[in-house]
């Protein structure tokens, strides 16, 4: 991998331009060999009750070294402003550090976000201190207004949280990306390795997944197919494809021909 | 014996030596994890607090940690995985 590619967000850099989520794993042996076959240097937690009934049961940050990895707890599950606050501020006092995945949620069937709400929290987040990296709509105009008010980045859904359904507006995702000055994180909703590749290919900064790999028959040798499908997107658009094209042009030169 | 007090942990009623500091009842519960967070009647304990802040009957507290997550609730997600590995999910869009 090219060590020269690095993606920036708030200073902070980063090797993997695949980011996952720890969540729907068998266990935490499949969710520590998934990710280390993910290659990916970012990883998001939930942030939840304690269970204090039971204490024997092991704690998921036991197998993932903060060292080797960036810690993002996200705001999963929260519909409204204050608890996506209230949770924002848990995690930060959890310990780890200022950044966030924000989530408002507006609708539990499609987990789509609340965007109105989604700006109202990050601007008081912000306001806070936190690095707020929002996860939204393929709505530029809301990308925009994300930037305006001071998310370093922003993380927009490429289908439903969980659908598989891969990138579902590519256009609005292109015009995103085209009009967004700060690295776009391609977020939910990729179900396969091209459609990884795709988003990447598109010029997204990197791509965050959980289902994905978690759900495949195998996870972790669909973590390892990630890796190289955000990869190969990476190159290919850093490459620059060639124009689309109605009609044939031949490789081999009509010279020399009998 | 020891006074007792009445105090509601995440959600569970619970009793409690009176006097006991957050540091104390989470020993007690055998939290020794540093990344937890602690909520007090709504208020966000600083990690320097834990052993400071005396509980009071009738006190509130929630204990949080970080669990796996990508996005969604956790409820959500369970359902989610059944449908995904058990095939249904692929015959819907299929």
């Amino acid at each position: 991998m090219d060590t020269n590619d690095r993606l920036t967000i708030a200073g902070r850099e980063f090797k993997s331009r695949l980011w996952v989520g720890t969540g729907k794993y068998k266990d935490f042996i499949e969710t520590k060999k998934a990710i280390e076959a993910s290659g990916a240097d970012v990883v998001t937690v939930a942030v939840r009750r304690v269970n204090i009934t039971d204490r024997s049961k092991e704690n998921l940050l036991d197998y993932l070294d903060p060292k080797k990895y960036v810690i993002l707890p996200n705001t999963a599950g929260c519909y409204t402003v204050e608890d996506a606050v209230r949770y924002a501020r848990l995690a930060r006092a959890a310990g780890v550090s200022d950044l966030v995945k924000l989530e408002v949620l507006g609708d539990d069937k499609t987990l789509f976000p609340d965007t109105a709400g989604l700006i109202e929290a990050a601007k008081i987040l912000i306001k806070e201190g936190f690095i707020v990296l929002p996860y939204t709509n393929d709505d530029p105009v809301v990308a925009k207004k994300l930037v305006d008010i001071g998310c370093p980045a922003v993380m927009p859904l490429a289908a439903p949280i969980g659908s598989g359904l891969g990138i579902r507006n590519p256009y609005n995702l292109k015009i995103i990306m085209e009009q967004v000055k700060v690295p776009i994180i391609v977020d939910a909703g990729v179900g396969t390795a091209s459609d990884a590749a795709l988003a990447m290919e598109y010029g997204a900064d990197a791509v965050l997944m959980n289902t994905a790999i978690a759900g495949a028959q195998d996870p972790i040798a669909m973590a390892e197919a990630m890796k190289y499908a955000v990869h190969a997107g990476r190159l290919a658009y850093k490459a620059g494809r060639i124009p689309r094209k109605l009609y044939a042009t031949a490789s081999s030169p009509i010279e020399g021909m009998l | 014996m020891f006074e007792s007090i009445q105090i509601q942990v995440n959600g569970q009623p619970r009793a409690c030596r009176a006097g006991a500091t957050v540091g104390e009842l989470l020993r007690e519960l055998d939290i020794t994890s540093e990344r937890v967070a602690v909520e007090l009647n709504l208020e966000i304990l600083d990690r320097k607090e834990f052993d400071h802040r005396g509980i009071r009957d009738g006190d509130r507290l929630e204990i949080l940690s970080f669990i796996g997550g990508g996005s969604q609730s956790m409820e959500v997600a369970r359902n989610c995985l059944r449908v995904v590995r058990s095939g249904t999910w692929t015959r819907m869009i299929g």
